[in-house]
């Protein structure tokens, strides 16, 4: 299994899906080994606690990343899954000042100097270990990514050589050029799994070489997962990828464990209405703040809070003001670990107006923190919850209306809360595996 | 001798329209969507199915009867977009074969909150039925065979010789619907008992190609009847009109098969039709039936959880009959018609969230996307209603 992020390390969803569908897999009987980049030093997570694979966050970490793939310890509860490190840096929406920060350290330790490996159908330049901007989407993917990918590759392709597998799972476009790598080297099928596409993350003003990329990968591929019918209809569409070996595995969640509420919650007589996610044009946080401003107009007592960054964050924050809801609206910035568990908790409504959704499993984290919830229907999420509400990202004046219904009527939260507690409990990570698993077989055969 | 008793149940809500809690205007329904539907079923299912029953009257020379219960909503539907179906109506009424029941004129639920509401709507829907069909209703239904021991006594209170409700297996254990009953606080109104497995073997099975009788001929349901014999005395077929056409479409063959039951059924002994007035004229009762519990015909729960299972269908009825008094004390008429319209059961099914993930009947009758958007629309209509009374949202 070849992936880019990994908790506690991780910068959306990604990291959560690649976590789940282990666990379930592992739950399933099928041997794991979770290839991993190296992860990018945080300074804001040394004082949080996760309840994630304890390998990373332990110290010691630094010594589990040593150059091409010595073991990491895996979490205690996995019982089929082993872990590897290469001393990569994939980590597209990271500062510049961190990426220089973990190239120097890559760098101190002589990583660099193996033969860069052959990427069957794709030309990628060869790994120059500078920061500095690619492609056509400033801001988001920073350093010499292209570089780092392939040289993630390369190392993938020498873990390969001295480990026994049967097949390739690699996840989202960072991973493919490995995955194709791996494949052309060892003759073993490859499964390419699609969190999202370049589509959902720049609109129309597509990156090229990641376009390329994802192509390539899906083309080679021979099945494709994707996290929703909406993203196989893009797959099917935009990638021109042969319908037949294109499947679809929904995401899901872990129910958190009992008994983690905070015993003292601030009393208050305003409402919260959260918005947690990137804020990218991706995420619709200008629809968020447009219906805030309707729901203004009819409700007074409510707090909305935008928790997250991105490169709209300064853009969001002028907004509020030129809407003049600006002392309504509260920014937290990027969460982790407990901070997100506790900003759920507090929340009244999570609402998700995202304008493309892959899938989006921040809904059904809110859900599991038993906060109902409102999402756009132009996400992935909603074609397998039916006890939320639903509306589209553009009709801001819909959006209000169902913010207010949901603050105001108490038994329409408690409905959603009830009858969401027990959708939930359909969705798990182990039916998301057992997809998968079958999808091994047929391959396998 | 067994006696087939059908009753059809005819109703269309006034569905409301799209109502936000940023809208301020008074007209509460969507006015294209009601037409559009009540045309649509006017085609596939009253006029031909009024047609057949036509038919049948006069080639059975009067021996074949039905009764129907109509609800004012339907009515007053017809009355804007379909008046052809009104008339249809009135000349089944002339034959002499066909008795019309009273329900409430607004198909509510208003039994359950207020008395004094449900008997005005009672009242309501007889004057209508003389009106219109110069008939006197002698039996009564309440919405949805909603039904329990205090109503037999107000419909008995109220003049009704009979009341109609659900044979339900947890009423009923081991007795036969086929027989008549009494209610234990009643002095002599009868109880006549939906047939369950036979209604619904026409109304929801009869397409159904998975199912183990399908297709079904009238010649076999005539021998399913006619098996009452030496166990019963009636076969109570008790269903919603639009069975014909619309739930059950044309090309599954109901038309032909309605066509061919009564000359099926009467080839029997002496098997033959009863109006619902005619059965309790003439077969005794033979037990009482103690139901303390509100039923109905809805689900397999045979309970009233599809219109009062959730707490957004126990909070929006609250808040509707919370306004009662003012409301009724307004004596602003249209506003007084819009609350009644409101009262209609529909708004409450739409709100029923079990069964909501599966997709199933519920679905199919519901113009919204979801319980929680049909909530959240019929509260925003309610803080209109409150906004006229000159009262503050809750």
């Amino acid at each position: 299994m070849l992936g880019w992020e990994f908790p506690p390390y991780i910068s959306g969803g990604l990291g959560t899906a690649c976590y789940g569908l282990t666990r379930g897999l592992d739950e399933a009987g099928v041997e794991v080994l979770f290839v991993l980049p190296m992860p990018l030093p945080h300074d804001a997570h040394s004082h949080v606690q996760f309840r994630t694979p304890a390998w990373l966050a332990q110290a010691g970490q630094e010594e589990a990343a040593e150059p091409a793939g010595e073991e990491a310890p895996a979490e205690p509860t996995f019982r089929h899954v082993q872990m590897r490190a290469l001393p990569v840096i994939l980590q597209p929406y990271g500062t510049p000042e961190s990426y220089r920060e973990a190239v120097e350290r890559l760098e101190q330790r002589g990583a660099g100097g193996q033969q860069e490996v052959e990427i069957p159908g794709l030309e990628l330049p060869a790994g120059q270990g500078e920061a500095g901007e690619v492609g056509a989407s400033p801001g988001m993917y920073q350093g010499d990514l292209l570089g780092q990918i392939r040289r993630y590759a390369t190392l993938a392709v020498e873990l390969a050589r001295r480990e026994k597998f049967d097949l390739i799972h690699a996840h989202d476009w960072m991973t493919y050029p490995a995955g194709l790598a791996v494949a052309a080297h060892t003759g073993r099928p490859l499964v390419v799994h699609v969190h999202s596409t370049e589509f959902d993350r720049s609109g129309e003003n597509v990156n090229q070489q990641v376009y390329d990329i994802e192509r390539a990968g899906m083309h080679g591929a021979d099945r494709v997962v994707c996290v929703s019918y909406l993203t196989r209809g893009i797959v099917l569409s935009r990638y021109g990828v042969e319908a037949g070996k294109v499947k679809v595995v929904y995401n899901a969640v872990e129910l958190p464990a009992g008994g983690d509420f905070d015993a003292s919650p601030i009393a208050r007589d305003e409402k919260i209405v959260l918005f947690l996610g990137r804020i990218t044009m991706q995420k619709g946080p200008e629809y968020f703040l447009r219906a805030a401003q309707k729901v203004l107009t009819k409700y007074k007592k409510v707090r909305f809070v935008i928790a997250g960054s991105g490169d709209l964050t300064g853009r969001t924050v002028e907004l509020a003001a030129e809407l003049g809801i600006g002392r309504y609206v509260t920014f937290t910035g990027f969460l982790r670990g407990n901070d997100v568990a506790r900003v759920f908790r507090m929340a009244d409504l999570y609402v998700m107006p995202s304008v493309s959704e892959p899938f989006g499993i921040a809904p059904l984290e809110a859900l599991s923190h038993n906060v109902p919830v409102i999402i756009s229907k132009q996400s992935g999420v909603s074609e397998v919850l039916t006890h939320v509400l639903k509306v589209d990202f553009w009709d801001v004046e819909e959006m209000a209306n169902k913010i207010v219904a949901v603050l105001r009527h108490p038994p329409l939260q408690r409905v959603l809360r009830q009858q969401g507690q027990i959708e939930l409990r359909r969705l798990s990570w182990r039916d998301s595996a057992e997809r998968c698993k079958t999808i091994y077989e047929e391959l396998a055969r | 001798m067994a006696s087939v008793v059908f009753y059809f149940q005819v109703h269309q809500p006034f569905r409301l329209r799209r109502y936000s809690i940023f809208d301020s205007g008074t007209n509460y329904f969507d006015d294209q969507a009601n037409a559009d539907i009540c045309r649509k079923v006017a085609e596939k299912c009253y006029l031909p199915a009024n047609a057949t029953i036509a038919e049948l009257i006069g080639a059975h020379d009067g021996r074949f009867k039905v009764s129907y219960s109509i609800t004012g909503m339907a009515i007053e539907q017809f009355r804007l977009y379909a008046p052809e179906v009104l008339e249809s109506f009135q000349a089944l009424a002339a034959t002499g074969c066909v008795e019309f029941i009273a329900e409430t004129y607004h198909h509510s639920l208003a039994f359950l909150y207020r008395r004094d509401e449900f008997i005005d709507q009672v009242q309501m829907h007889r004057e209508l039925m003389a009106d219109i069909f110069g008939q006197d209703p002698q039996v009564f239904r309440n919405t949805e065979l909603t039904y329990n021991n205090d109503l037999a006594a107000v419909a008995e209170e109220m003049g009704f010789r009979a009341v109609l409700t659900e044979g339900a297996d947890h009423i009923l254990g081991y007795r036969s619907p086929s027989f008549l009953y009494r209610a234990p606080n009643c002095r002599d109104l009868r109880l006549l008992l939906k047939h369950y497995r036979l209604s619904d073997d026409i109304a929801f099975r009869f397409g159904n190609r998975q199912w183990e009788s399908w297709p079904l001929t009238a010649e076999k349901f005539a021998d399913w009847v006619d098996r009452i014999n030496g166990n019963g005395y009636v076969c109570n077929l008790f269903m919603d009109y639009e069975t014909f056409g619309e739930h059950q479409w044309a090309d599954t063959g109901i038309f032909e098969f309605l066509r061919a039951l009564p000359g099926a059924v009467m080839a029997k002994g002496d098997n033959d039709f009863l109006t619902v007035s005619e059965a309790i004229d003439r077969y005794p009762v033979s037990g009482e039936l103690d139901v303390p519990h509100m039923i109905s015909w809805a689900d397999m729960e045979r309970d009233i959880s599809a219109w009062l299972g959730n707490s957004m269908q126990a909070n929006a009825l609250y808040e509707l009959y919370a306004l009662t008094d003012a409301v009724r004390g307004s004596n602003d008429a249209r506003l007084i018609e819009d609350w009644r319209k409101l009262q209609t059961s529909d708004h409450f099914y739409y709100m029923c969230t079990k069964y909501f993930a599966d997709g199933d009947v519920h679905k199919y009758f519901n113009p919204y996307e979801s319980p929680y958007d049909s909530y959240i629309n019929y509260m925003n209509i309610l803080d209109s209603i409150r906004a006229r009374l000159g009262q503050a949202a809750s």
